[in-house]
Order: C-alpha cells, then sequence, then structure tokens
C-alpha cells in the first residue's frame, strides 16, 4: 500500500485516497473548434508511461483536496508531491 | 479403523527425552481419525503423532499414496488434517504448527473410507497412464462425458479438507502498527538484529512465526547471548510470536497474521482467534532463514522419509526421535550435526550416505569421530516400505557397488533455498548462488536489509553478527547512533565442506515417476522430464503444466528442484532461469482474519433517515439504496407488495400521499460565480433562473454520456440548492470539487453537502395543498402565488421550512424541506392533518410506478453509462449556446448517430402482461428465430429498462432504450425473457396525464 505524501495534511495509507489519472492534461478552451480526433485525443488517450509519471489523487478521506504526484510505475516510489498549480518535473535527458 | 491397523503404524519414534517446547508434566488428550492419543503441552499435532509411533498422517492428491510427515514447520506438503467440526472445522491445517490442546479432534484429509484403506490408491498402479497433462488430454475430450461423469467423479475424488458448515462463529480483530525498524523472523539472526535495533533507540517489532523466539536452539553454545538478547528484546521491542508475515507491500507495509487462541481449547478461547496485524514500517530487515528441500530419488516421499533438520526440530523442541536406526542422505554438512545429535539422544545410526566425495571438513571428520559410517559418493536409490520405511537401496554414484541397508527412518537434505518470498514480494530481484546451490536475495539499495541463513549467514555466529549489522544497518539509515559494539563471546565454528548442487539422483527414466518433485501435487521428475520434451521449458509454463508449485504450500519444498531438473533436462544454465513469481501470502490466510470486524452490521455503514423509526413502526418494509434504508411499501393488513403498491399509487393519484425524500442528495453551491459555473457542469442554461425559481437539470461525462439529474433552486443570487439521486450523492459532490479544484480554480465557488441537515418531506397528489394549508395557515399556497417550479421559505407546523413546488408524480406536490430534527415533528403533524384528506404514506415502489407512469427516467436504472441525454429525448435540456462537460462530445460522429438505442414506451399487447425489467428486445422479423431451440444469434434492438403494473391506468407499462427507437413509434417488437416472446407496440414514454394538467391540483 502506497503511502502518499499529502501536501495538506502529511503522509497517509492509499486507502485514503482516490487515484485520477494523468495530470497536465488542460481541458481544450476552444472545444467546439477542435476536431473529432483532437477532442478524442484530449477524451481517451493517455500515456502509458514506464518509469516516472506525473498523476493525479485526491485526498478522499481526508482533506478531499486534488493534488498532483510523480509516482514511478515500475517500483511505485513516490519522488514528489505537489499542489495542482505546480509544474512537473523537467524529465532528465536521456545518454 | 482399530482392527484394520497395520502394525507398522507402530513405528519406532518415541519420545527420547523432554524437548525445548514440551512439558513434560502436562498430558494432553486429543483425537486423530477417531483414535485417541496423548501429547505433551507444547507439542505441535505432528510431534505428538509422531511419539506415538503414527507414520500415514494423508494420501497424496493425485495417485493417494500414503503420505508421512515430511518437515517440522511451515513448509510442510504432505501432513494437511482436518481440525475440529462444524462451524468451528477448519480444512488443510499443517500438523507440523498446529499447537494441541485438551479434546483436539483431526482428521486425515483425501482418503476414503479410512487412511489405512483407501479406495484411491489403485491410482498409484495406474501411475504410468497419468502422467502431466493427464487431465487435459483425457478427460477434456468429450464435453458431454466431462459434464455427466468425470467432473461429478472427479470433483469427489479431488482436494484436501473440506470447507466448513455454516458461518464461521469465531471472532477476528485488525490492528495497525507503525514502527521504526520492522524484523521479521525470531531466529537467531532476527534477534540480533532487534536487539541492535533497539540499543540505537529505534522503535521496534519483532515477528516470529513459532511460539518461541530463537526456536530450538538450547543446546546452542551461544545460548547465554541468546537468552540475554531474548530478555533485552521482550523489553524493548514489541515481539509477536505465533504470528506469519504473509504479504509485503508497497513503502515498508506488511500484512501479519497472528494465530491468538488457536493454540487453545474451543471453550477456553475468549476475545479473538486471530488478529491481522497491518503494519508500515520504515525499516525492513528480514531474517525469514530458509527452507530446506528433499532429494529427489525414487520412493522419496515414503512415509518415514524426513527433512533432516525436521528430525533435528522434533529432537530438541519435542523430544522426539523420528527413528531408532536412522540412514542419512545428504549433500552438505548440516546434517552430520543432526545425525550426531540423534545418535547422542539414542538412535543408532546405519550410514550417512553422501553425494559428495572426498570430504576433508570438521564435520564429516566428527561422524567419522563419533563411528558413524560415512559413504562418500554415494545415493539413495530405491526405499522400501509402503506404509513405513523399513530400508533403503543405495548405489556408489559412480555405477559401482550397490547395498540394501535396513532403517526405519530416512534423513534426507538437499540443501536450504533462503526464504526469499517476502523480499521477493516486494520487489527484491534473486540471484543464483552456486556455492550455496540456492537463489539469493541480490540486494541494492532500496531493498530491505537481510539477515541469516536467508543471506547466507548460517551457523550461529554469522547470523549474530551478520543479524546486528542488519539491524544497526536499519537503525542508523533512519538517523539514531549507531548502536554499541556487539560482545559475544563466539566459539568459532569447524571450516566445513561445501555442499554439492544435486537435483536428482540418476535412475533409468521407468524409475523417475516414483521421483517425487512436489509432494502435495504428486509431480515427478517423469513429469518435469515430460514437460521438457513437450517444449514447455519456460518454469512458469512447467509450473502449469506439472502443477508444482501450486497447492497450500505453494512449492516451499519443490520449485527448486524443479528449477534444477528443467535446468538440466534443457541444458540451460540454472542461474538464468528465474523462479517462480512470489506472491502473497506466504502462507494461507483464513478469509475471517481478512473481513475481521467488518462482517454483520459492521460490514457497511447503515444510514436512516430522521423519519426511520416513524417507518419502522408503521410496519414499512425496506430497500437498500446506497447505504441508505429507504421504506419501500408500507403493507397493511397483510397486504402484497403489488397490493400496497396498488393502493399507495391511488392515493397519490385521487388524493394524497407523503413520501419521506430525505435521502435525495443536497449540496448548496455558493459563491459569486455559483451560476457560472451551474453552466458548465449542467446542460442547460442557469444565468437567467430568478431567485426562487427550480430548474430541472443534466449533468453529463466528459465523453456525452448521462452522470446525473435533478433539481436546483436559486434560493439567492450567489446561492444555490442543488438535489442529485440517492445513490449519486457523492460522486456528483466529488465531480463537482474535482473541476472546481483541477480545471477551474478560478471560479469563486463553495460546495457544501447538506444531504443531512435538510430532511425532505413529500406531499403528492390533488388535496397536497390542503393538507399543506392545514400546516401553514397563513401562507397562500395557490398556483398563482406559489406556482410549479419555485421555491418559499414558510413555517410549517411552527418549524422554519424551505418549501418547493417539484413534483416526481405528476401531481400538485410540494417538497418540504426542514432541519433533520425537526422531521419527526412536521411528518406527525401532516400524518394528523391529512387524515381526512386520506394521507397515504407511500414507498419507493410506488414512487418508482408513479414516475414512470409520468415517464421520468431514474439515472441509473434506465441510463447505464452509454445514454446521452439526446437518447433520452431531452434536447429541449440541453443548451445549443453555451458549452458545458459533455458537450462536443455530442457531436462526435457514434454520439450524434440518429438510430442510437433511444428512449421509449412500450405497450404489451396484453395488458395485464408486466415485461421482466432487463428483458431482451427483438424485432418482429427475428421473432420466429428466437423460437427455436438452438437457433443462431438474433440481433438486440435493446432492452426493457423499467417496467411495472400501473393501478391507475389497469395495465401494464414499460420503459425502455431501443435502436432508432423515436422511429419506430407504432412499431411491435418482443420482448424476451424466461423463455417467453412479450409482444408490445413501441410508443411515447409518458402514459399518464400526457398535457400535464395535474400538476397544478
Amino acid at each position: 500500500m502506497l503511502l502518499i505524501d499529502c501536501p495538506h495534511c502529511g503522509p497517509r495509507d492509499e486507502t485514503e485516497f482516490h487515484a485520477g489519472g494523468e495530470a497536465h492534461i488542460a481541458r481544450p478552451e476552444k472545444a467546439a473548434e477542435l476536431t473529432d480526433a483532437q477532442w478524442a485525443d484530449y477524451l481517451f488517450m493517455r500515456s502509458n508511461t514506464k518509469g516516472w509519471f506525473a498523476e493525479r489523487w485526491v485526498h478522499a478521506a481526508g482533506c478531499r483536496r486534488w493534488f498532483n504526484v510523480e509516482r514511478h510505475t515500475v517500483t511505485h516510489e513516490i519522488r514528489r508531491t505537489y499542489p495542482m498549480a505546480g509544474a512537473p518535473t523537467e524529465p532528465e535527458e536521456g545518454p | 479403523m482399530t482392527a484394520t491397523r497395520p502394525a507398522n503404524l507402530r513405528a519406532p519414534p518415541v519420545r527420547a527425552r523432554g524437548g525445548d517446547w514440551v512439558d513434560d508434566t502436562r498430558p494432553i488428550a486429543v483425537s486423530f481419525d477417531g483414535r485417541a492419543y496423548t501429547g505433551l503441552a507444547g507439542d505441535t499435532l505432528a510431534s505428538a503423532l509422531l511419539a506415538n509411533g503414527v507414520r500415514v498422517v494423508g494420501r497424496s492428491l493425485k495417485y493417494h499414496r500414503p503420505r508421512g510427515i515430511l518437515s517440522a514447520g511451515f513448509e510442510e506438503p504432505n501432513a494437511l488434517v482436518q481440525l475440529g467440526k462444524g462451524a468451528h472445522s477448519e480444512p488443510n491445517a499443517l500438523a507440523t504448527r498446529v499447537e494441541i490442546y485438551d479434546g483436539m479432534t483431526a482428521t486425515s484429509v483425501n482418503r476414503w473410507p479410512s487412511l489405512s484403506h483407501d479406495v484411491f490408491a489403485a491410482f498409484g498402479l495406474l501411475a504410468r497412464f497419468m502422467p502431466a497433462g493427464f487431465y487435459y488430454k483425457t478427460f477434456l475430450g468429450s464435453r458431454v462425458l466431462w459434464d455427466r461423469l468425470y467432473e461429478p467423479f472427479l470433483r469427489r475424488m479431488a482436494g484436501f479438507g473440506r470447507a466448513p458448515v455454516g458461518a464461521d462463529p469465531e471472532n477476528y480483530d485488525q490492528r495497525h502498527l507503525q514502527c521504526d525498524v520492522l524484523v521479521v523472523g525470531g531466529g537467531v539472526a532476527g534477534l540480533a538484529s532487534a536487539r541492535a535495533a533497539c540499543a540505537s533507540g529505534a522503535r521496534v517489532v519483532l515477528i516470529e512465526d513459532n511460539p518461541e523466539l530463537a526456536a530450538g536452539l538450547a543446546a546452542s553454545p551461544a545460548k547465554e547471548w541468546i537468552d540475554v538478547a531474548i530478555g533485552v528484546v521482550k523489553q524493548d521491542a514489541t515481539v509477536l510470536t505465533r504470528t506469519t508475515v504473509f504479504g509485503a507491500y508497497d513503502a515498508g507495509y506488511f500484512a501479519a497474521l497472528q494465530r491468538a487462541s488457536d493454540h487453545l481449547p474451543q471453550e477456553a478461547r475468549a476475545g479473538v482467534r486471530q488478529r491481522l496485524w497491518l503494519i508500515r514500517a520504515k525499516q525492513v530487515v528480514l531474517a525469514t532463514g530458509a527452507i530446506e528441500r528433499p532429494l529427489v530419488f525414487p520412493n522419496n516421499d515414503r512415509p518415514g522419509v524426513y527433512l533432516a533438520g525436521a528430525a533435528r526440530a522434533y529432537l530438541d523442541r519435542f523430544g522426539v526421535l523420528v527413528g531408532r536406526n536412522v540412514v542419512a542422505f545428504t549433500n552438505n554438512d548440516e546434517t552430520y550435526a543432526t545425525v550426531i545429535a540423534l545418535k547422542k539422544a539414542g538412535a543408532a545410526i546405519a550410514a550417512i550416505v553422501d553425494v559428495r566425495a572426498n570430504l576433508t571438513g570438521g564435520a564429516v571428520a566428527l561422524a567419522k569421530h563419533e563411528g558413524i559410517r560415512v559413504l562418500e559418493g554415494y545415493v539413495v536409490v530405491d526405499v522400501r516400505g509402503r506404509s513405513a520405511v523399513r530400508g533403503v537401496t543405495i548405489a556408489a554414484l559412480d555405477g559401482g557397488r550397490r547395498e540394501k541397508i535396513a532403517c526405519d527412518a530416512l534423513l534426507m537434505s538437499g540443501g536450504w533455498s533462503p526464504a526469499v518470498h517476502l523480499f521477493s514480494q516486494q520487489g527484491g530481484k534473486l540471484i543464483y548462488d552456486p556455492g550455496m546451490a540456492a537463489f539469493v536475495p541480490d540486494r541494492r539499495p532500496a531493498d530491505p536489509w537481510c539477515a541469516g541463513a536467508l543471506c547466507g549467514e548460517t551457523g550461529v555466529d554469522a547470523a549474530i553478527t551478520g543479524g546486528w549489522r542488519a539491524g544497526s544497518s536499519a537503525a542508523t539509515a533512519l538517523g539514531k547512533p549507531a548502536p554499541r559494539g556487539l560482545t559475544a563471546e563466539l566459539p568459532d565454528e569447524p571450516k566445513g565442506d561445501a555442499p554439492l548442487a544435486f537435483w536428482r539422483v540418476p535412475v533409468a527414466p521407468s524409475a523417475e515417476r516414483k521421483c517425487f518433485i512436489d509432494f502435495q501435487n504428486d509431480s515427478t521428475l517423469a513429469d518435469v522430464s515430460l514437460a521438457v520434451r513437450e517444449g514447455f521449458t519456460h518454469p512458469e509454463h512447467v509450473k502449469r503444466y506439472t502443477l508444482t508449485g501450486f497447492g497450500t504450500d505453494q512449492g516451499k519444498t519443490g520449485n527448486i528442484n524443479a528449477l534444477g531438473n528443467i535446468a538440466e533436462r534443457t541444458g540451460g544454465d540454472l542461474a538464468r532461469l528465474a523462479p517462480t513469481t512470489f506472491r502473497p501470502p506466504f502462507l494461507p490466510v483464513t478469509f475471517g482474519a481478512l473481513a475481521g470486524r467488518e462482517k454483520g452490521a459492521l460490514l457497511d455503514p447503515v444510514r436512516v433517515t430522521a423519519l426511520h423509526d416513524w417507518h419502522v413502526a408503521a410496519g414499512a418494509a425496506f430497500e437498500n439504496v446506497g447505504q441508505w434504508k429507504r421504506p419501500w411499501y408500507y403493507p397493511k393488513d397483510g397486504e402484497t407488495l403489488d397490493q400496497a403498491v396498488t393502493r399507495e399509487c391511488l392515493a397519490v393519484r385521487n388524493n394524497v400521499g407523503i413520501l419521506d425524500a430525505s435521502t435525495l442528495g443536497k449540496i448548496e453551491i455558493v459563491g459569486a460565480d455559483a451560476a457560472a459555473f451551474l453552466n458548465r457542469v449542467y446542460t442547460n442554461a442557469w444565468s437567467k433562473l430568478g431567485v426562487g425559481r427550480s430548474r430541472y437539470g443534466l449533468m453529463c461525462r466528459e465523453d456525452g454520456m448521462l452522470f446525473d439529474d435533478g433539481t436546483t433552486t436559486r434560493l439567492a443570487p450567489d446561492r444555490f440548492l442543488m438535489t442529485t439521486t440517492t445513490g449519486n450523492a457523492a460522486a456528483v459532490l466529488d465531480w463537482l470539487e474535482e473541476w472546481l479544484q483541477t480545471e477551474w480554480p478560478d471560479l469563486k465557488v463553495y460546495c457544501t453537502s447538506v444531504t443531512d441537515h435538510w430532511s425532505t418531506i413529500a406531499l403528492a397528489g390533488p388535496r397536497a395543498r390542503e393538507v399543506l394549508q392545514c400546516l401553514a395557515p397563513g401562507t397562500a399556497l395557490d398556483a398563482e402565488n406559489f406556482p410549479f417550479m419555485s421555491y418559499q421559505e414558510v413555517v410549517v407546523a411552527g418549524v422554519a421550512a424551505r418549501v418547493f413546488r417539484i413534483s416526481f408524480t405528476g401531481e400538485l406536490s410540494f417538497e418540504i424541506n426542514v432541519p433533520w430534527h425537526d422531521a419527526r415533528h412536521v411528518w406527525e403533524a401532516a400524518i394528523t392533518a391529512g387524515a381526512a384528506f386520506g394521507i397515504t404514506p407511500y414507498g419507493t415502489e410506488a414512487m418508482h410506478v408513479l414516475r414512470a407512469e409520468k415517464g421520468y427516467p431514474i439515472i441509473g436504472q434506465d441510463t447505464d453509462g452509454t445514454v446521452t441525454p439526446l437518447d433520452l429525448g431531452m434536447a429541449w435540456a440541453v443548451s445549443t449556446k453555451k458549452d458545458f462537460l459533455g458537450k462536443r462530445s455530442l457531436a462526435r460522429p457514434d454520439t450524434a448517430r440518429p438510430d442510437r438505442k433511444q428512449f421509449v414506451g412500450l405497450l404489451t399487447s396484453d395488458p395485464s402482461r408486466v415485461i421482466p425489467e432487463g428483458a431482451q428486445i427483438v424485432s418482429e422479423s427475428n421473432i420466429a428465430d428466437v423460437r427455436l431451440p438452438q437457433s443462431s444469434p438474433v440481433p438486440m434492438e435493446g432492452h426493457v429498462t423499467s417496467s411495472y403494473f400501473s393501478a391507475v391506468l389497469g395495465r401494464s407499462i414499460a420503459l425502455a432504450l431501443v435502436r432508432d427507437g423515436f422511429r419506430r413509434t407504432g412499431e411491435t417488437v418482443y420482448a424476451v425473457a424466461d423463455g417467453h416472446a412479450i409482444a408490445a407496440r413501441i410508443g411515447p414514454t409518458v402514459f399518464y396525464d400526457p398535457d400535464g394538467t395535474r400538476r397544478d391540483g
């Protein structure tokens, strides 16, 4: 069970949280102008990252606030939690 | 079975002397297979049976071979017993772990009618015809024979224990624990780890599977150090014994099962039987030890063949000698110390058969010094004796001479496999260590600390040193000071000979069928050879083809021998073969412990309204809606459901009904941007809604599918009261919060659930106004002053109330919201005042019928997540001007398709016929095919979502989703259910008062 460091409440068991999928996907402001393919991309397509992954969580059984988590999808290690407005960590340059 | 009991079951094992764990002065009476035995307090069932000379304790799964006790611990594959009777019965208990108590009853499993006369033992004779894959190859050939003959027969024959009868009457508990350092394993290494971590000031939890710490080391030269350490650790750490860590999860989370009172007689068990510990540890030391493995040779499964270490454990812990005349067969030095211990306890040692040659180490020298015959470079090639070992045949490995040796017990040791299960469960990698001939933890920085036999630190000296180092590392990793140095004076242990990887005795192919690899599943060397021959060379494939590694023991003794033989058979390198995946649980866990206290009334919270007691007193039948208990109907004078619903519906249509609608979700939406926010989440427009007015709204997800509906009222310019469906209240609030927090944080809006702040009492029916007038005499309630879809603050029966003119029945209706604690008073006042008008309480069933008569959908019943507002025929509630959640999706090609499944009404040709809800709909042209017995699939046109008998219409009505339904008005379709095809005509969804003439009374 993950131990998630809620930015507002501190470390708590995973069972207090709900996962909300990939982070940093903005809702298109002018949806009507998008093609069907562009809209479908926003609606359905998510990256399936192996490695560090930014995702949204909500402290459902606590402060009820949403925030972002950077979790490693292989080891489940969490290296960072940060508020919704925060920016993701820049990916390191590959070799 | 006394009369038929073979004499050889009275085999030699007897109590030689008192063991560390047993109390010689306290005899304990137990029953096994109906026969009484006497053990000692502290015995396991296995040690008690051995002390009484019982050799055969079960029959094997496939060939029904007699099987005896193999091990002394949790790795036992054979000695499964059924404990107790009735609801207390426990299947597949391990005799090697079960502590006996007075009155214990146990029975052997997988035999019929008795252990000594087993009907299915004839399968042993057929073994050559039942290779791996036999069941698949044979029984699935004919489906008919499988259903009628094979499966019923196999089910009688297969499996071990029987599931208990009735609900589990025991109590189980769960506890949470946080610590700095968790030490798993209370052997010497774990003890040293815990002591070091305690010494540095860490908060330590030490968990041991056995009833005692440092089990079986009373005779160790380090006994003094051990005793001191036990004293210190018991004082400074939380020590849980009889506790098994069975699961290792992310971020230092562990689950452990404590057998709190399993060792006590039934009547002495107070409180909980077992306790589940959920532990979060900052650092972990695994000191889980190692599991001895069998050697693979013909008839290595005979009762009386023991793991060598088990023989030592039975002697040291329980004082039981497993044989009077013993042969040992080994590939390592540790067996020698065991043999010498047995000799000193009075056993004769016929020989030590060692696969290794040219041994020069101290262990061998010591044995020879004791006068023990050591045969180097020899192997056991057969075991004589069916129900008990009578002797062995040995042969030189180089093919030279053979010899028969009489004995009554054979000890075997194929070396030790580190118990890497928890390490591996946590994602740790394993690496093959040729020196140990075993897979060991390949430790990386993030992995748990390891100590003792788990990482090859064998011997007390190495275990203490390694354990101390691991415990100290764990504590200092948390910033604790390093504990002061380890000061134990330990004698040097003599240098020995390295073990030799030895995966099988070379035998003729025909003899491989008797060389057992997985005792519990009767998987043999022949099976592994066959699997490899047939192309199954990956360990995961061999596992599934031969069943090696399945069962209650999960291959704790057999897996490594399977791997070794796969490597040999494929000519591959064992180091390149990955062991099959280790998953929780390490040992079987009782469902009761996982459920804990969360059963019965505590399984899920029950929510009741402020009027619940009134409903109970009125004799209401209840239904569960989410966690709520809602009155379903109020039967009078023995009425059936149908009779009561008919009466309640007619009362609403003709006079007045009263409904407890308190469970409706209520959310206050407050702030300067509240109206703008509603514009974005509802499909219709909200900006122009006047204060004091209500509006019906639909909510979609971003994919355009309906998510919830409800009526929302503007209480003030910046304040709205939203209502949601009962079961969706929490989800809607979460949905609103998610968008406010993640996408639109700039909006000044707050959402607050007020569901159980306001109780809702609905008055519905042509006489509703007259009832309310009695309760609010000074208020103008006529349609002009209090119009439909409006709201007023009214004093009702002396209570300040929020009253809404909202209708879910089509009748004149007032929904009265009052503070929760005033609800009972207002409800009773309405009942009293309404008596003159024939007021009738109605439940959810009547509510559903009444709304269906008006064609009002229930989101979640008439919709299923694939239905858009347009599919419901509610284009009038979908704005074309503004953006809202889901709007763009309504223009996607599939969503905009004209022939989607659409919401329609159905009227059956036979008005008395009520279609079962969920019935599939087929078109008239296909109905002939449906009636054919084995027809090909017929296109499904949709399904019936709601269906009732309408009392006011005197006929049945149904709502359905039908493909292209809007254009098929007037068409006859068929609803197929329960073998019948019911004809019905498609029409509008509003069956009653289509012009809405009744809403103002």
